[in-house]
């Protein structure tokens, strides 16, 4: 990205000052050398969500930003419902609430030595995962509505997971308004037999051992102890996520013109959020939220299955639930006046900081837990809400490394079998079901995670508590 | 109206994948706009497989409306998607009849076969990001967009 165009505010934070249709700045956040390695088209999308109206204080881009739909991925943007402000289709993405969610074990990382192979064969056999798997259970259309107005809480009443998982994850597990009606049937039958699938690409689900700690009490209060193993799951809302993400794309595309909606790229689809379109959106895409966290919720259950056999004694407490493509109503503090906001975090997670209400009280002294995921051969972190992040991107922070190579350039690159065996040599199992989408994987493909991470810190989005690194891989 | 039919073996028309940083863009290229539509639905399967490891052994019938060329393509695509995730099918020959606003086409295929296919990665929808229907230079149609994958 050319940073020619930008005022520099700070070692990792840049401005774009309001030009031609902006309403507000953009302002992008990372290193010098990430903001260069960052696609031109990300500079003009945020530009562009900065044109929407009703938009609050900037729209913003992460380190971890790359060009996306419409709105840049690692995107974010508030907006005032009583200023005319939009909601955005584009601005959440088809993978609503995509997200990770982390489990602790307790256990050391010796407790599983010499038996990786069988604990990754177990995984993989247990995990339906890949194009076409299909989950172990069937919704039909009455248990399928239920499922999209509880998430997390109707999986945990119908027996997948404990009641105390809720906590641990946002919204208490259950993302109020949602409407199964506003949800078409099409997605509706795209994910009656998906539940409990993990997906494939960059979906996975990893066995990690904590392998540096930043800051002890933090990680003491998440229930982090160095060489201690925890197991990371990354998947969304699947197939009925992604359609509702298609019907809404094209309803508000074809409806902008008569919104007076002047869209410079169809993907910045939108409603305003007073309108019937917009609140249908709205509802449709909590629905899909509580797919993502339903779906979550059932993978863990089937993980705590396969280390029941291993470990019959050890029960695995759930850290933490992130979302990344969601939009959430929230009130922020802007110009010193609590404001009832609509923020879209598009490749984003949400990060409070000490103190806030919407904390596990466990958590409050301390910030909520973000869990950043990596790629396979590469590290992950967990890092800790920052009080300032409120200030910095409405309580926003990273959510991965964010791609640098396109995935024809990365098979072009590697080459699946030989990745996966130079990934075993350096003791890190991978089971997956194909060689190409390994080498669209590959960890090279990504940007430098912990470069991400350390600019994320410094520009006051979170704190580092704890890196972790993969042992065993289930990808899809 | 025109009716194309996919053949792998025709030596204008062909696909093609170009690059997009985090997804895949799809082209399809013929000398109709049926075979551009034919050929982009097979560039969207080697999105995901080889096609020619999928036998073209059941038939599925797939019909859309749109008010435009390129709004079409958009339906015609995301039809497709839709098919092979409720159906767990995959596709390698398509029969592309279009009208005025409206798409008739027939898609053959057979259900993934993990062990034989080794899908690479599912695709989640087709975007309007870069969707185009044209003629190039030479006067062959061209039909184009980023999936999201």
């Amino acid at each position: 990205m050319d940073l020619a165009p930008l005022q520099k505010l700070s070692e990792t934070a840049w401005e774009l000052p309001p030009q031609g249709t902006m309403r507000v700045p953009a302002i992008f956040y990372g290193s010098r050398s990430l903001l260069e390695q960052m696609d031109d088209k990300v500079a003009e999308q945020a530009a562009n969500v900065a044109s929407l109206p009703g938009i609050v204080r900037a729209a913003y881009a992460l380190p971890d930003a790359h060009w996306g739909y419409g709105f840049p991925i690692g995107g974010v943007a508030a907006f005032d419902p009583e200023q005319g402000g939009v909601i955005s289709a584009g601005g959440v993405g088809f993978d609503i609430s995509c997200g990770v969610r982390t489990l602790l074990t307790g256990l050391p990382r010796g407790s599983i030595a010499g038996r990786e192979e069988e604990l990754a064969a177990a995984l993989a056999r247990e995990i339906p995962a890949g194009v076409g798997a299909r989950g172990k259970i069937h919704l039909d259309d009455s248990q399928m509505d239920a499922m999209l107005r509880g998430g997390a809480q109707w999986a945990v009443e119908s027996g997948f997971g404990e009641p105390e998982d809720l906590d641990r994850i946002e919204e208490r597990g259950c993302m109020n308004g949602a409407d199964p009606a506003a949800v078409s049937r099409g997605a509706k039958r795209r994910g009656r037999e998906e539940m409990g699938t993990l997906g494939s690409g960059n979906h996975y689900a990893e066995l990690q051992e904590v392998t540096e700690l930043y800051q002890e009490e933090i990680a003491r209060a998440y229930g982090l102890a160095s060489g201690d193993l925890v197991i990371s799951l990354h998947c969304g809302s699947r197939g009925l996520g992604h359609q509702i993400g298609t019907d809404f794309l094209r309803e508000m595309a074809a409806a902008a013109e008569a919104f007076g909606l002047l869209l410079p790229e169809r993907e910045l689809a939108s409603a305003p959020l007073s309108s019937e379109l917009g609140q249908r959106y709205l509802r449709a895409m909590r629905a899909g939220i509580n797919c993502a966290l339903a779906n979550r919720q059932i993978l863990t259950d089937l993980i705590r299955k396969v280390f029941g056999r291993f470990f019959p004694d050890r029960h695995l407490a759930l850290l933490y639930d992130v979302s990344h493509n969601t939009c959430k109503e929230e009130i922020h503090s802007v110009e010193g006046r609590p404001l009832r906001l609509f923020v879209h975090r598009k490749g984003a997670t949400r990060a409070l900081g000490p103190g806030h209400p919407d904390l596990p009280v466990d958590f409050a002294p301390w910030g909520q837990p973000i869990l950043i995921g990596g790629s396979m051969g590469t590290c992950s972190y967990i890092l800790a809400g920052a009080q300032e992040s409120e200030a910095r991107a409405f309580s926003s922070a990273v959510h991965g490394a964010g791609r640098r190579m396109s995935r024809n350039q990365a098979a072009r690159t590697w080459e699946g079998k030989e990745l996966l065996g130079d990934l075993e040599r350096r003791g890190i199992l991978i089971r997956a079901r194909s060689h190409r989408g390994v080498a669209e994987e590959a960890p090279g493909a990504y940007k430098d995670v912990s470069a991400v991470v350390e600019a994320a810190e410094a520009a006051g989005l979170a704190h580092r508590v704890a890196r972790v690194e993969p042992l065993i891989c289930v990808k899809g | 109206m025109a009716i194309a039919q996919s053949s792998l073996a025709t030596a204008r028309a062909r696909w093609e994948h170009f690059p997009h940083v985090a997804d895949v863009g799809i082209r399809g290229i013929g000398p109709s706009r049926e075979e551009a539509f034919v050929q982009a639905a097979l560039a969207l399967t080697a999105v995901i497989t080889d096609p020619r490891l999928v036998v073209p052994r059941e038939p599925v019938s797939i019909a859309c409306t749109a008010p435009s060329g390129e709004s079409l393509l958009f339906e015609w695509l995301n039809a497709i998607i839709f098919e092979m995730a409720t159906r767990r099918m995959l596709f390698s020959r398509f029969l592309v009849a279009l009208y005025e606003d409206r798409l008739e086409a027939e898609a053959w295929g057979e259900p993934i076969d993990p062990e034989r296919h080794e899908p690479a990665v599912e695709v989640k929808g087709a975007t309007y990001t870069e969707l185009r229907l044209f003629r190039n230079p030479v006067g062959e149609w061209v039909a184009q967009c980023i999936v999201d994958v």
